[in-house]
């Protein structure tokens, strides 16, 4: 066997009190594509920022090709050929695409002025690989998926040798994520190797060569994936067995056909058009399709966050005069937002007060002063349901993990006792712990007589857990999938617009 | 990383050990340590009458300071309080030379100072400006005024009823009003801060607007209503100021709005909004006032007070960034 790329020794690394990695080793070969698993908090991302440079190991040593070494910072990282695409987009939003790709050449230029004309060919010919973006558009006029692509590209320009995905996919569509594999094994093709970090078994099982499993800071197994199943990783990555990943769905016998949201002919005459939904009393409605179609603008026009021009929305057959989000939650409707810490959550706040937000005229008393202890017992009432893993109810939220933060996200619009909840990608980046403990809580509010509607990027998801799925495509409902035709090729089908023939081939939809 | 206990506990930090991790706890800490060094240094330092000039010294201001707390937990910014001092000084006063009696014109003045927020409050809120160029632009525009009311003339208010000079002057059983008021202003609003659910709005907005939006709560108004407040706070210490010195000076109060920002800053407000306490900021007004005491009673020039004041405001925010970093990794 040649010598790895890449060879972790017995790593370890504190933060005060807390070892968030154990004497942790793994090598990684040259031209494999190597998946990195692990709950959320099980040290993968410490790992990761340990190779990169960002973070400094407090034991154990580190190889590049058999030589120990010592990464003191990213730009070291980079001249041993180690690069990584983060997690969270770090782009500069008032740059051009072109500018933020050779963000890190720019700094190495000699010549004192800038070539943009050739920075500008240069990075068209990198984008073009992922998608075909203007250049020379700036950062912040692109959706979440196209920065997330341009991040991409800004990684692929660095000539690694090893390079670093962590959790590339969160933010992509379908198709954008299959582009992404074909690079990535074009790169293997090269000899790169690449560490591949992610939740989503499918994709591991893909795309990569081996997976190494993390549990709570300590190495558990390196397999390849060849010799495992799904199931035989995710016991490795929990400790325990998951025996069914999604709560059962509604039995016949729970279909009561009592409408509780009716929305009829909703359009704000720019995003959306025409929309007609019947959501009925104990059933979980799925809403899928691309990213920028339309679902999180439809979410938003129902409950006041936008201004709708045409339709109405009936609650339980009353007709709602919906103008403000304060409205919708006067009238029993709520919204969880998609970008959990952008607007989800108040991070330097604690659990408590984030959980009393949208309660607080029920926690307020006639002097206009706040009801301290029945804010706490809220909030103890609900981080016991939700089992919310924290020290205490006045633990700011940026403390918590982020399973445990979108729970508070969630125990906030619970708090107000809704009719209906509408979530948005209610389990974006958390570990598969706190998601099926989520999936089960929502099953079981669809069952206490709540109406939910979960809009997800993530097919398992929606097919997984939803009795009833609406596609939607270009603001439109493209079509409705009932529980026996739900299958994720369906869901592809409507949410691209392409005929079953062309679908091998829908290559670039694009939701910038 | 974090650190989480597994299982839910069902216990809060209890009071005494929250103030214990406070930076409040800090600054008091400082403050006593200054004072203990200053006692022996000065035989004139630790009288009564020396810490009622401090006290007074800074109970005006520290009305002014009770209003930008607040202002910078939102998100925002003042930098026109000094010139609305003024403005509500000259203004009541002017009133008063023309005949008017000085209690209604000090409420004119005071009215007028709210307005002032208000013009504010709609450029920042309906306009879409930021707080920072806002009243950067209402500093100047106001400073203008209190000149084109004076005609640029200090007025002498020596008429002015001694009813109304003991706000400033008089004290009650040996404590000055002056001194009275501050310390209600300053219960008051540490109170609401921490029970109203008016103000706890405040922090929901300067903690993430967005988020605080999706959770209905109405931003805009809660912006505006804040730097209405801000600039009525500082309209009430201009009509107190009047009646303490019983004359308005078109020059009054000019970097004030510094001197204030840091006070708030070194308590623990970030600029960033979503945090800061009244109490944190009234002990950050405190220690510059005994900074500044201590260096007059050590025969330090004055021409190193300014000097030695910015570098407290450095090395407190430093300290609290360091600590901050520290907690977050």
């Amino acid at each position: 066997m040649p010598k790895p790329v890449l060879d972790i020794h017995n790593v370890t690394k504190h933060f005060g009190a807390v070892k968030a990695l154990t004497n942790v080793s793994f090598s990684l070969h040259r031209g494999e594509i190597h998946a990195i698993c692990g709950e959320n908090g099980a040290g993968k991302s410490t790992l990761m920022n340990i190779i990169a440079g960002v973070l400094q190991p407090d034991e154990g040593e580190i190889l590049v090709e058999g030589e120990a070494v010592k990464i003191a910072s990213p730009s070291i990282a980079q001249s041993f050929g180690l690069g990584l695409v983060h997690q969270e987009i770090a782009l500069c939003p008032d740059a051009s695409i072109a500018e933020n790709i050779f963000m890190a050449a720019t700094s190495r230029q000699r010549s004192f002025l800038m070539d943009y004309r050739k920075l500008e060919r240069k990075a068209q010919e990198v984008m073009n690989r992922l998608a075909p973006i203007d250049v020379r558009r700036k950062v912040a006029d692109l959706s979440i998926s196209s920065q997330q692509l341009v991040e991409i590209a800004k990684a692929l320009t660095l000539d690694c040798r090893v390079l670093i995905f962590d959790e590339p996919t969160a933010a992509l569509t379908e198709a954008e994520t299959r582009i992404l594999f074909d690079i990535i094994r074009d790169l293997k093709a090269n000899g790169i190797s690449i560490i591949y970090i992610s939740h989503r078994m499918a994709e591991i099982f893909s795309l990569c060569d081996r997976v190494t499993v993390l549990r709570d800071g300590r190495y558990v197994s390196t397999e390849r994936v060849a010799d495992v199943t799904p199931d035989d990783v995710v016991r490795r990555m929990v400790g325990r067995e998951i025996t069914q990943l999604y709560p059962p769905k509604q039995q016949s016998a729970e279909v009561s056909g009592e409408t509780i949201l009716s929305v009829r002919g909703l359009g704000d005459r720019s995003r959306f058009l025409d929309i007609n939904i019947e959501l009925n009393k104990g059933e979980i409605l799925g809403i899928g399709g691309l990213i920028g179609s339309g679902r999180t603008e439809i979410a938003e026009g129902i409950c006041g966050l936008r201004a709708i021009t045409d339709g109405e929305i009936r609650l339980h057959g009353q007709v709602q005069a919906i103008k403000t989000y304060t409205d919708a939650v006067e009238a029993g409707i709520v919204y969880l937002s998609e970008d959990r810490k952008g607007s989800g959550v108040f991070l330097d706040m604690s659990i408590a007060q984030n959980i009393s937000v949208l309660n607080l005229k029920a926690l307020t008393g006639h002097l206009g002063l706040i009801n301290a202890r029945g804010e706490a017992q809220l909030a103890h009432a609900f981080a016991q349901r939700l089992n919310i893993r924290m020290a205490n109810i006045d633990t700011p939220v940026s403390a918590l993990s982020g399973g445990n933060q979108q729970k508070v996200a969630i125990a906030k619009q619970l708090a107000v006792q809704p009719k209906v909840i509408l979530m948005d990608e209610p389990t974006r980046g958390i570990d598969v712990g706190a998601k099926s403990e989520i999936h089960l809580l929502l099953r079981d509010l669809a069952r206490s007589g709540i109406g939910i509607i979960v809009i997800s990027s993530e097919l398992p998801e929606l097919l997984g857990l939803c009795d009833r799925v609406l596609v939607i495509r270009e603001g439109k409902i493209a079509g409705e999938l009932g529980a026996d035709e739900m299958t994720e090729e369906a869901v592809i089908r409507l949410a691209s617009g392409v005929n079953q023939s062309e679908q091998t081939r829908l290559a670039t939809d694009h939701a910038a | 990383m974090v650190a989480e206990t597994i299982g839910v506990s069902a216990t809060r930090t209890p009071s005494w050990k929250r103030l214990g991790s406070m930076r409040e706890a800090g600054l008091i800490a400082i403050i006593l340590a200054l004072c203990i060094a200053m006692s022996f240094a000065s035989p004139h330092f630790l009288t009564l009458g020396n810490f009622r000039a401090m006290l007074m010294s800074f109970s005006v201001e520290g009305i002014v300071v009770v209003g930008m707390t607040i202002l910078l937990i939102v998100g925002g910014i003042d930098l026109a309080v000094g010139s609305v001092v003024c403005f509500a000084m000259v203004l009541s006063g002017s009133l008063f030379l023309a005949g008017l009696d000085p209690w209604s014109a000090s409420l004119i003045g005071i009215l007028a100072s709210s307005l002032i927020g208000c013009v504010m409050g709609f450029f920042v809120t309906v306009v879409g400006l930021n707080h920072f160029i806002t009243s950067l632009a209402g500093m100047v525009i106001v400073r203008g005024l209190c000149l084109i009311i004076t005609k640029g003339t200090p007025l002498s208010l020596f008429t002015l009823p001694p009813a109304f000079k003991a706000i400033g002057q008089g004290s009650f059983h040996g404590v000055p009003y002056v001194i009275i008021i501050f310390i209600a202003v300053v219960v008051l609003f540490d109170f609401l801060l921490r029970r109203a659910t008016a103000l706890r709005k405040v922090f929901y907005t300067g903690s993430n607007e967005k988020a605080a939006l999706y959770s209905g709560i109405r931003t805009n108004q809660v912006k505006f209503w804040v730097t209405v407040l801000c600039s009525t706070l500082a309209g009430v210490a201009g009509v107190i100021y009047m009646s303490r010195f019983g004359a308005a000076t078109p020059t009054f109060g000019v970097g004030m709005e510094l001197n204030i920002i840091a006070a708030a800053v070194i308590g623990g407000a970030s600029l960033n909004g979503g945090s800061g306490t009244i109490l944190g900021a009234i002990l950050g007004i405190a220690l510059l006032s005994v900074v500044t005491s201590s260096l007059v009673l050590l025969n330090i020039s004055v021409y190193w007070q300014d000097m030695i004041k910015g570098c407290i405001l450095l090395g407190a925010v430093s300290i609290d960034h360091f600590l901050h970093k520290r907690k977050a990794s």
